[in-house]
């Protein structure tokens, strides 16, 4: 299990400061979107269309709009005090949430970094069967390549969405999501690293499938949440995305080429 | 792209790199699954901005 441990490793260095450098550019660009988004949340009374029409099984997994209907317990995480979280509580099984402010924000930190490492894995873990990433600038493509499976091409038909917006099945929307991530990493990999025109044609033909059949959509798109406001936090998620990326794929590169020592000697090999 | 001639662990076999490989792209899947798209409530809460701010579906 020693390639293993190796992938481990610097999926763990690389996940861990891209983490923290996702976290951090989140607490300014999109976490302050995300706590607006609440207070419209909050003064619709927590009961925005979809949600109301939601019926009361939370766990369902046929009602995607479950959770959104506990929508008061999670509008608190932002605004409310515990007190009201708590009075909310009963009405819902929202289940544990952390407390707004510092904790709040930890959770937040910790779920990027543990994700990042997530991410890191599979990059490192695919990355590998090519032949790995021998510096930062190779690191800098295959973020890139991440870039477009995981934020560019599901966004496309799932553009970020911010509370109280509606929004189709929650289960339909991940199975969707999770099949353009899937069907767009297929393609680019068969675009980059085959060279057959016929293969090349199925990648393109793989990469605009899913939007060819469309992600679930929410049956009305009416919703307290400004143009505005949903506009500047589907630029601020794709930015931070994109800069999650490059420095994922950058520090992969940087970290196994102080593991291979091939670093410098690999520098110009890409392309 | 695939110049890279220095790989990790280049010593072990094809088919042992491939169960290492993939295993270890599978715990990446599993990790970022569980974060960022299981339903529990608990684990959505702890990481409700998160998953928004990844754009992954969410409630």
């Amino acid at each position: 299990m020693n390639l293993f441990r190796n992938v481990v490793f610097i999926a763990a260095i690389a996940g861990l400061v891209a983490g923290v450098v996702l976290a951090c550019m989140q607490a300014y660009a999109t976490v302050p979107l995300i706590l607006k988004a609440e207070v419209y949340e909050q003064a619709g009374g927590g009961h925005e269309h979809e949600h109301a029409a939601a019926p009361a099984a939370p766990a369902d997994a046929t009602s995607g709009n479950a959770m959104s209907s506990a929508a008061p317990a999670a509008n608190s995480m932002s605004a409310a005090t515990p007190a009201s979280a708590e009075a909310a509580a009963p009405a819902e099984d929202e289940g544990w949430a952390p407390a707004d402010g510092l904790e709040r924000f930890a959770f937040s930190v910790l779920a990027n970094i543990v994700t990042g490492i997530g991410f890191a894995l599979i990059l490192v873990a695919v990355s590998e069967f090519a032949g790995g990433i021998g510096n930062w600038r190779q690191g800098v493509f295959w973020g890139l390549a991440g870039f477009a499976v995981f934020t560019l091409a599901p966004g496309l038909g799932l553009p970020p969405e911010l509370p109280a917006m509606p929004a189709a099945d929650l289960t339909e929307r991940q199975i969707w999501w999770w099949a353009t991530v899937a069907a767009t990493a297929a393609g680019l990999g068969l675009i980059t690293f085959r060279k057959s025109l016929p293969l090349a044609i199925l990648a393109v033909a793989l990469i605009v499938a899913p939007h060819i059949v469309g992600a679930p959509q929410p049956d009305s798109y009416k919703t307290a949440i400004p143009e505005g406001l949903h506009h500047q936090f589907v630029v601020a998620v794709t930015v931070t995305n994109l800069v999650f990326w490059l420095v994922l794929g950058a520090v992969v590169g940087v970290v196994r080429g102080r593991f291979t020592g091939t670093a410098t000697s690999l520098r110009d090999s890409f392309a | 792209m695939t110049t890279a001639s220095v790989s990790l662990g280049a010593s072990v076999s094809s088919q042992s790199r491939f169960m290492q490989l993939a295993l270890a792209a599978f715990l990446g899947i599993f990790v970022m699954g569980f974060v960022g798209f299981s339903h529990i409530d608990a684990v959505h809460n702890a990481a409700h901005d998160y998953r928004h701010s990844m754009a992954f579906p969410c409630h």
